[in-house]
Formats: C-alpha cells, structure tokens, sequence
C-alpha cells in the first residue's frame, strides 16, 4: 500500500477540466513532482491532496485511510505555498508556532518546537522579526520551518522557489532535498521547471491537460518519454514520425532522438557497427559556450538539432559551418521509440 | 505669426509663459498657492470657530436676561465637570457611543467575510449596494423611520405581537439602535475592503496547520483588519457622540450631550460652550489612543 493514492481523481472549474482521471500512487519518503506547463492540473491535483479543493469525481487515501472529504485541518498533512502565505501580524516565532497552537501543544514545550525549526532552517537571528522584514529566501525558509514543525506524513510544496532568483533557487533546492532526505518526509512537489523537476526528484509525475502523460524516474522519463509531449517537454528532442520515422530511422513508430546523441561527421567518416549515418546539410551553428548547437536538413527534408559538446582545445574541435555536407551519425540504441498516442486512456490503469 | 511657423520654431524660443517661470523659480510661492484655499478653509471656519467656542466657554451670562458678557470665569466648566447629571449624561453619551462602535463591529465583521470570502460576485454586488443604500436618504430620514418602526403601535410590536415580544419603547437601546443605522455603513465598507483585501493563500494556510472557521477569524482575521476597524470606530464613535437628534426622536427622556448642547445653546450658550468640549475631549483621546495602535496611518 502505498503512502497517498490518487484513484481516478477528476475536477472541473466551470467548463476548464484541471484534473481527468488523475491515478497514482505516492510511496513513502520519496520525493515526487508533480511536472507540467501552467494549467496543466498539477497545482489542483496538490490542493486535492490538501483538502482546499475536494475532487468531482474520484478518491484520496492517505495511509490507507479515505481523506477525499475531510477538510484541511483533519488532514496530516501540510502545505508550503507559492508566496510563503506567512501571516503578515505575526513575528516569525509566532508564524511557526502557528499550527502548534491550534493544535494545543502547551505553551513552553511549542516555543521549544518553534526555536529547533526555526534553527534548523538557520534563522535563530530573525526570530522576532515580521515577514515583511525578511528578504524573499528567508521568507521561503519561515515557510519551510513552519510546514516541517508540524511532522507531516505529507510535505506539499507548490512552486515554492518560483519567486526566487535563479542563484538562490539552486541553493534552495539543494538545500530542500537535504531537508527532505534527513527528515524522511514524503514530499510533493510542484513545478513547471523541468530542470528543477530531474535534479531534486525520485520521481517525476508529468502532467498535460489534466492527465497524467507518465511517471517514472527522472531518467527514465528523459531517456523514454513515453509520450510525444513528453518527449518535447523535457528537454531538447527530434521526434520523427510515419513514413520518414521508418525511411530514416527503420521504425514503424513515433521516433525521439536527443540533440546530445546526435553527432556530426565529414562526408568521408565510415560508421561503425550499430551506427547510422545519414547524409545532411548544415543550416545552421550557433556557438553558445559549452556546446555547439547546429540544425541540419537531411536528404529526406527531417531537420534535426544537434547538440555538440566542445571538448577539444579552442580551435580544435570539429566544426561545421552553414552550407557544408555532412555526415548526422547515431546509434540506433540511442533512439527512444514512442508508444502510440494513448490520449484519453493515458492515465487509465497504466500505473497502478 | 501662424500656428505652422510657431510649431516648427525649436522649443527654447516659445513664446515665454511669464508666470509659470516665475513661480518655476519660486517653491514657496508654489505652495502658497497650492494651499492657499484649504488653509483659509481650516484656520479661517474650522479652527477659528472651535477658538471662538473655547473662548465663549469662560464668558459670563446674565441668569435673567441670558445676556452675554466677555469676560474670564471657571463655572461653567466646573459645572459640567461636578453636576451630577451633567456628570451622569457624559458618561451615558460615552457609553451610547462605544457600544454603537460595538454593535457596528460585531455586524461587520461577520457580514464583511461572508460579502469577501463567501458571496458569489452578483451578491457581493447587491450586499454592497444595500450597505450604502442608506446614505443616499436623509438623515432625518432614517431618524424618522426608526421612530415608526418603534413606536407604540410600530412595526415592530405589530410584527413581534403573535409571539408575545413587545419593543422597549424610546429608550437608550432604540437610541443605540438608531445611531447604528445611521452610521454603519462607515464601518462595513472598510472593514468589507480590508477582508478582500487578505490574500485567500493566508486562509487556506490556517486551514492546513489545523485551525477551523472560528480560529482563522480570530487569530488571523480579526488583527489583520483592526486598522479598518478603527478606521470606521472613528466615524461611528465621533459621531455618535455629537448626535442629539437621535436621542430626541428615538431616546424618549433619553439626554446626551448633544440634547443638552441643544437646550442651552440660547439660554446659556457659555455653559453650551463648556459642555461642548466634553465630546470634543473624548475624540481627541480617543485618536490619541487610536494613533498609539498605529492605525490611523493606514486610514
């Protein structure tokens, strides 16, 4: 039995579907992301799992019990929300302290409580001072503190670094899954940042309109994107389909390759065992530091993007300039072989 | 010079605006003329006027002719400070006016979360207008319509008469009562913006540390919307406090200051004046200890 099961959760706000037939199982301690473009149902689907919204259609167990009705306040579990959500009147302490009081933790032992979060977080300093008087991290760490002070079985994060700046952001999430790891809370956590999604997660859940695209680790969803939009949301991919798919690549299905397993040879390179060569034209090199980026066309008209890391000294690297002939080299393992579209039923069943 | 060749002249040779540049050079002036109204409104009606009435309450009157002559004397004060019914209505007017504060608070807030959090937009809509529909009728009005529903063969006993419930009567609670009606809208509407103003992350954050309805209104609501509060108990307690007429109409022997302002503004307008001060000392301490809570920035 697994720690929090979603069973064909749906949810409509007017005539938009947020959540359709949402299923999945959420393991105990793990880190978990819930991953998608905005709107995408992947907020709704945390406030389901809060208790702020309560599911048209479907049911929410938390360790083996049934919460889909139970309000917020009955749920063991906590949220940390996009903007902090601190209260703005109450000092620091008292904001962590917060959740102690309603639930009638006497006055000395909750104060104690309220100084170790707090400490843990690295704000003894700022303990008496107001919200407003914090900067944007600090807030997010009173946040944090305030959440974790309560010992949730469940630790609901939504966005929570999505107003910090980009440097403070990656300190965060370090510092985030550290916490996480230590404490052996369940975390579920939202973002629209697929990069922030692969470093922090056990898993990813990707969610597009509403539904539940694919679950799995984060290389597993990276290296076999089990769907189209998968495959184009995270990261770079050249997707093939039809008649090119089988002219080009030898498959009958939906082809991704990524940009990084695609290589650029002379016209005279002879391709070893397992590789493919085709013959390609360079449209485009863009130079951009670690890599460079070049889009060729094929004979067949395909147009790929390929992602090459440079490794030599300066100058020395094997460059290609618009207009040359090229050889586009791969290895066929390297393909990742989409399943046909499964919209509609993409949810249904296949991960439980 | 036509208006073409004027336009295509460059911009440091335009004709010269004299006193615009004067006044450019001459801050002072500027602000002169910026206040110049107001400030002859404030020193000249509103401060001048309250001076004056300070001033009448130390002169002396004739007790046969009622006639006034200037001249320097403590009676009339100490009059309104030791008569007891002086005394008595004071302290009656005060506490008309704080439990109208009261009663103003303990409607709006209830009234404001449901309009904020609750109401669908076309009832929030029509709360809204409701609440302010009284401010587009009289005064005397509203004084008037309270008196019919209260009266001896009012609506009120005429409605409560099947279960056996008869209306006080003009009394001080109908007083209250009335003064309620008349000055709650200035407290609802501010108490109501503050509400929306909360953002919904803050209530939906209560809920998942664990408090219910009535402890999110407490420990959350209720201080984030004091500033507002005061606010409107500025309006409600100032004038309350002034108001006589209420009292008159709705108060049966009901007397506050203002009754009493009323009966000697002929006959002894010194002690008029002396008692007048009375209302005006609440206020201002009132404001004092509304500013040490630091509201009175956010108005």
């Amino acid at each position: 039995m697994a720690l929090v099961e979603l069973r064909g959760i749906c949810k409509s706000f007017g005539t938009v579907t947020a959540a359709d037939n949402v299923t999945l199982d959420i393991e105990s301690g793990e880190f978990i992301t819930l991953l998608g473009p905005s709107g995408s149902g992947k907020t709704t689907v945390l406030r389901i799992i809060a208790g702020f919204e309560e599911p048209d259609a479907g049911t929410v167990t938390l360790n083996g019990v049934d919460i889909t009705h139970l309000p917020p306040f009955d749920r063991d579990v906590n949220t940390v929300f996009q903007d902090y959500a601190l209260f703005p009147h109450m000092s620091v302490q008292d904001n962590v302290e917060y959740g102690l009081r309603t639930r009638k933790v006497p006055k000395a032992q909750r104060a104690q409580q309220a100084r170790e979060a707090i400490a843990a977080v690295k704000l003894e300093h700022a303990i008496d001072r107001l919200p407003h008087q914090l900067s944007g991290g600090q807030r997010q760490r009173i946040a944090l503190a305030r959440a974790m002070v309560l010992r949730p079985k469940v630790l609901l994060l939504d966005e929570p670094l999505g107003a910090l700046d980009r440097q403070l952001r990656e300190e965060m999430q370090v510092e985030l899954k550290t916490v996480q790891r230590e404490a052996g809370i369940t975390f579920i956590f939202v973002t629209h940042d697929q990069e922030e999604a692969m470093r922090m997660s056990d898993r990813i859940v990707i969610f597009n309109e509403g539904r539940v695209e694919q679950v799995g680790t984060p290389e597993e969803v990276y290296e076999r994107p089990a769907t189209r939009f998968v495959a184009g949301f995270l990261g770079a991919s050249n997707i093939v389909t039809g008649e090119l798919a089988r002219k080009i690549f030898g498959r009958t299905a939906t082809v991704s390759i990524r940009p990084e397993r695609l290589r650029l040879q002379p016209v005279a390179y002879s391709a070893a065992t397992g590789e493919i060569a085709v013959a390609a034209t360079v449209k485009e090199a863009a130079f951009v530091g670690a890599n460079t980026l070049y889009i060729v066309d094929t004979e067949d008209g395909v147009r790929l993007s390929i992602s090459s890391t440079n490794t030599q000294s300066p100058g020395h690297d094997n460059r290609f300039a618009p207009g040359d002939r090229v050889l586009a080299v791969w290895h066929d393992r390297h393909i990742a072989e989409i399943p046909a579209e499964r919209r509609h039923t993409s949810a249904r069943g296949k991960y439980e | 010079m036509s208006d073409i060749t004027t336009n295509s002249q460059p911009r440091s040779v335009r004709r010269s605006r004299p006193v615009s540049s004067y006044l450019l050079r001459r801050p002072k002036l500027r602000l002169l003329s910026l206040l110049a109204l107001p400030m002859t409104w404030i020193i000249g009606v509103y401060i001048f006027s309250l001076f004056l009435l300070l001033i009448t309450a130390f002169w002396n009157v004739d007790p046969f002719t009622s006639l006034v002559s200037p001249g320097f004397n403590l009676e009339n004060f100490s009059l309104v400070l030791t008569n007891p019914s002086y005394i008595a209505t004071s302290v009656r007017t005060l506490l008309i006016a704080l439990t109208v504060t009261l009663v103003c608070i303990m409607f709006a807030v209830p009234l404001g979360i449901f309009m904020a959090k609750i109401a669908r937009p076309w009832l929030r809509n029509a709360l809204a207008v409701a609440i302010t529909l009284p401010l587009w009728a009289g005064y005397l009005v509203k004084i008037i319509a309270m008196r019919l529903v209260f009266t001896e063969e009012g609506f009120f006993n005429w409605a409560m008469s099947p279960i056996g419930v008869r209306g006080p009567g003009f009394s001080v609670p109908i007083v209250i009562l009335t003064l309620t009606y008349l000055w709650f809208p200035y407290m609802a509407l501010p108490v109501y913006t503050a509400i929306r103003q909360i953002p919904p992350n803050l209530f939906d954050a209560s809920s998942d540390m664990g408090a219910k309805g009535f402890t999110t209104v407490w420990r959350v609501v209720i201080p984030l919307i004091v500033p507002a509060m005061i606010a409107g108990s500025v309006f409600t307690f100032s004038l309350s406090l002034g108001d006589y007429l209420a009292a008159r109409f709705t108060g049966g022997a009901t007397q506050m200051i203002g009754s009493i302002i009323a009966a000697n503004i002929n006959l002894n307008p010194p002690v008029a004046a002396a008692y007048s001060m009375v209302p005006i000392t609440f206020v201002v301490i009132y404001l004092a200890v509304a500013r040490r809570t630091g509201s009175l920035e956010r108005m």
